[in-house]
């Protein structure tokens, strides 16, 4: 009951915030509905016996990632109310659309049934979530580190100053 | 209703995808479209650890997730480089002008 | 003594109605704020405690309780503020008596919370003791598990000398979680409002003294001791200005978002064992990551108030902030590693044997990680030499240039809070936490006659033992520290803030990253013996350059103290303590 209480509330937290994201034609407004989106999935983290899972998501997210779009959006705009939207046309077939594939994957997905799974009990504690990145999942972890390298020396050659 | 499951959070997450795709859809500046990729990218996300909480009991989907964020932040890092150069070139940060290969 | 201007006094009606009405619409959105923001996210973030408490239960709880509790606080908030207001100016005159009033009340306030505490420590210990045969502590909310009779029978078996019917009877609703949470969160939001009004109060007065200044004088007769509150009543009576050009929406949100992580960090930052809110097994992560949340409402401050001079200090904190938050997670690291938890107070329990077990001791690593941390944490807090985003010669004031009034306060309760937490941070992970630095066994005996006792027991939980008034003390000597900085040191310029970043304090977390991790290979899993020999070798010296720096500060402060005449100006002789 309390369980589907605060789900309920982390859930719409989440939605009206994905919809103002959406539905907002300023893009500062919409980082910031974003940040919403954000907080609301790392409570779901919570809820979801992730709590590692959401402190990386609001360290590295909401911390990193917004920031560096702010500050994007603060380079690259002309003026707060500079909009360019798209055609009426364009936004009534948009929508439809989504709205077609929420459909369909939530029949999709409410249809399936799944196989009987073990649930889990307590949030994995952070040792264990570390030892596992370090020995079943060491190759995905060693790519990673060598493709943030290339992210790193390719973002800075891209923005380097006009010569 | 009041049992929270799996259908739940993969509901949520469907919709969530969906406001994505119309994000990065209807937007035309750039960086509206990172902040649609983003969502679907949380939706995604969602799943994982909705799983990895209901169907699996040990913490895969987390790493998985983990794993996501993390090219997410990379992707983010890369993508506002690429339009600040946009920017430097067409001046303006408009995806639909950025059409000069198409003839 | 010169009277304060007091609007309230405004003979005009409408002008006495337009302060009034500013007053309890600010005072109404503070305490909302205040409550709202705070209760709600604290009772979210239940969630993920390790407690086994039902977390849900009281998470729920605590939003059915937000609505009326809100309003009813903003209001009893709203009339106390009318009524200090109304009589600021007449028990200002009689300063000392208004000076014990307030510090009798912070005191007493200090002291509930900490008996609170105490109990609660009591009752969790009763309830995971075997008699009850459960190690799952599952306190309840609206079913008491425990009788009072067996509070009674608990009392009298371990500590006789409470065993008293009406003990047991006042101890009985203590073990309702939720009252926990609430005296908790009142505690918190307390201490939070507390830290910048004296933080504030403090440095003018730091800045003052290292100015051959005196600082504030006159409000309230001691040393201007309530030079604060009295601000903070003049920004709650001014009028809240927005540029006409300005994002309307989003310059209102800002202050908020910057206001309220600082004080959701506090959900996890520990302030002794049992005096945490929610004892997180991620605590440090989480206490980074509402850190770095904070910038967001600095940025969309300076974005929102579309003035040239906030776009700058915004996209300053930006490019500082985003660029610091990695060598200050990566010093971050080394005492986490050398740890192996990330759970705050299991870090600081392994730190509990004397000075010479603080982790800032522990090797050459620790030491160098302490100092690079603190470098990096005075970067995200925005201090001197950092403050570029508000350097007032460059940006006339930077983020904040276009924010007046009760917002502007809000900016700055968010900065001395973060202020406060980063310093408690360094505490736990470097300086032994809330232990006390003589070894264990180092604390004075009781002898019985009840005034000896509570004596000794003050001494012991202050001095020689441990406890939150420990941890308070440290972290205000590091905040000290950073007052300290911003009045000697002349700030940097911002290619030299991100080239000493990158170039330098970067680089240098890299080296003793790897250094630590290399020691720790060698000497734990390893077991390589002259490593050994070295890493004793080097913890002794660098005891020994501590013990030699804290001498050292305690003979440059009384030096100084003994010569304060010839350290301030003339004008100031008069007014020097003991004078």
């Amino acid at each position: 009951m309390l369980e589907a209480l605060a789900f309920y509330i982390f859930a719409a937290v989440t939605l009206v915030s994905a919809i103002g994201v959406v539905a907002s034609r300023n893009i500062v407004r919409s980082a910031v509905c974003l940040l919403g989106t954000l907080g609301g999935v790392a409570c779901l983290y919570f809820l979801l016996n992730a709590n590692l899972l959401a402190a990386i998501q609001l360290i590295v997210y909401a911390g990193g990632t917004l920031i560096l779009i702010v500050f994007g959006v603060m380079l690259t705009s002309k003026s707060p109310w500079v909009v360019f939207d798209p055609t009426r046309g364009q936004v009534v077939g948009a929508v439809i659309v989504s709205i077609l594939l929420a459909t369909g994957l939530c029949m999709l997905l409410v249809g399936n049934e799944w196989p009987a799974g073990t649930a889990m009990t307590a949030s994995p504690h952070v040792k264990d979530v570390g030892t596992m990145l370090l020995t079943d999942y060491l190759v995905p972890f060693e790519a990673a580190s060598v493709l943030l390298l290339v992210v790193m020396i390719g973002a800075a050659y891209l923005a380097r100053p006009e010569k | 209703m009041l049992t929270i499951g799996l259908n739940h959070y993969l509901v949520l997450s469907a919709i969530v995808f969906s406001l994505g795709i119309l994000c990065m859809v209807t937007k035309r500046n750039a960086l509206g479209i990172l902040i649609g990729v983003e969502l679907v990218l949380n939706a995604a996300n969602v799943n994982l650890v909705a799983f990895s909480r209901y169907q699996t009991g040990a913490a895969d989907g987390h790493m998985f997730a983990v794993f996501v964020i993390l090219l997410a932040a990379a992707e983010a890092a890369i993508g506002i480089a690429i339009f600040m150069n946009f920017y430097n070139t067409l001046q303006t940060i408009d995806v639909d002008r950025g059409d000069e290969l198409r003839n | 003594m010169s009277q304060l201007s007091l609007p309230w006094v405004a003979k005009d009606p409408a002008v006495y109605q337009t302060y009034r009405r500013t007053a309890i619409r600010n005072l109404l959105a503070g305490g909302i704020v205040h409550v709202v923001l705070a209760l709600g996210i604290f009772g979210f973030f239940d969630l993920g405690s390790t407690a086994k408490v039902t977390n849900l239960k009281i998470a729920i709880s605590i939003i059915g309780f937000l609505a009326p509790l809100a309003v009813g606080l903003a209001l009893i908030a709203g009339g106390l503020g009318v009524l200090f207001y109304k009589q600021i100016g007449n028990t200002l005159k009689y300063g000392y008596t208004a000076a014990s009033v307030f510090f009798g009340g912070v005191i007493g306030v200090c002291l509930l919370v900490w008996l609170h505490s105490l109990v609660f420590t009591l009752s969790k210990d009763m309830l995971a003791s075997p008699q009850n045969g459960a190690e799952v502590v599952s306190l309840a909310i609206f079913d008491a598990s425990l009788t009072a009779r067996e509070i009674a029978d608990y009392l009298s078996a371990n500590l006789p000398r409470l065993s008293n019917p009406i003990v047991a009877y006042v101890l009985w609703p203590l073990q309702f979680e939720l009252l926990r949470d609430l005296l908790a969160v009142g505690g918190i939001v307390g201490f939070v409002s507390v830290i910048p009004v004296f933080g504030i109060w403090w440095e003018r007065k730091i800045a003052g003294r290292m100015q051959s200044r005196l600082g504030p004088m006159r409000v309230g007769g001691w040393h201007g001791w309530a030079q604060s509150p009295a601000d903070g009543v003049k920004l709650l009576f001014k009028e809240d200005m927005i540029p006409p050009d300005a994002d309307q929406a989003l310059f209102k949100l800002a202050p908020y978002l910057t206001f309220v992580p600082p004080i959701c960090a506090m959900i996890a930052l520990p302030f002794a064992g049992a005096w945490v809110f929610r004892d997180l097994d991620v605590a440090l992560l989480f206490i980074l990551a509402m850190l770095g949340i904070e910038v967001v409402g600095v940025i969309l401050a300076g974005w929102a108030s579309n003035n040239k001079w906030s776009v700058y200090g915004a996209m300053r904190e930006a490019c500082q902030m985003v660029s610091y938050e990695i060598p200050m997670g990566m010093s971050l690291l080394i005492p986490v590693m050398t740890a192996g938890t990330l759970q705050l107070t299991a870090i600081a329990d392994q730190q509990g044997g004397g000075f010479h077990t603080w982790f800032i001791f522990k090797n050459i690593w620790c030491f160098i990680a302490f100092f690079s941390y603190y470098i990096a944490s005075l970067a995200s807090c925005k201090r001197a030499p950092f403050d570029l985003p508000e350097s007032e010669s460059e940006l006339v004031a930077g983020f904040h240039t276009e924010y007046s009034g009760f917002r502007w306060s809000l900016f700055f309760f968010g900065e001395y809070v973060a202020m406060f937490v980063v310093s408690g941070i360094a505490v736990i992970l470097f300086l032994g936490g809330w232990k006390s630095p003589f070894p264990p066994g180092f604390a004075l005996k009781t002898n019985g006659t009840w005034y000896v006792d509570f004596v000794v027991h003050v001494l012991n939980g202050v001095l020689f033992k441990e406890g939150p008034i420990l941890f308070v003390l440290k972290s205000a000597f590091l905040y000290y520290v950073q007052l300290w900085i911003r009045w000697t040191l002349p700030r940097i310029r911002i290619d030299q803030v991100l080239y000493a970043c990158v170039q330098v304090l970067l680089p240098l977390t890299m080296v003793i990253l790897l250094g630590n991790t290399l020691w720790i290979l060698g000497i734990e899993h390893m077991k390589i013996e002259w490593l050994g020999t070295i890493d004793s070798l080097i913890h002794k010296v660098l005891v020994l350059i501590g013990a030699v720096l804290v001498i050292g500060m305690i003979w440059i402060g009384y030096n100084g103290y003994s010569n304060r005449r010839k350290l301030v100006g003339s004008l100031v002789i008069d007014h020097l303590p003991g004078s």
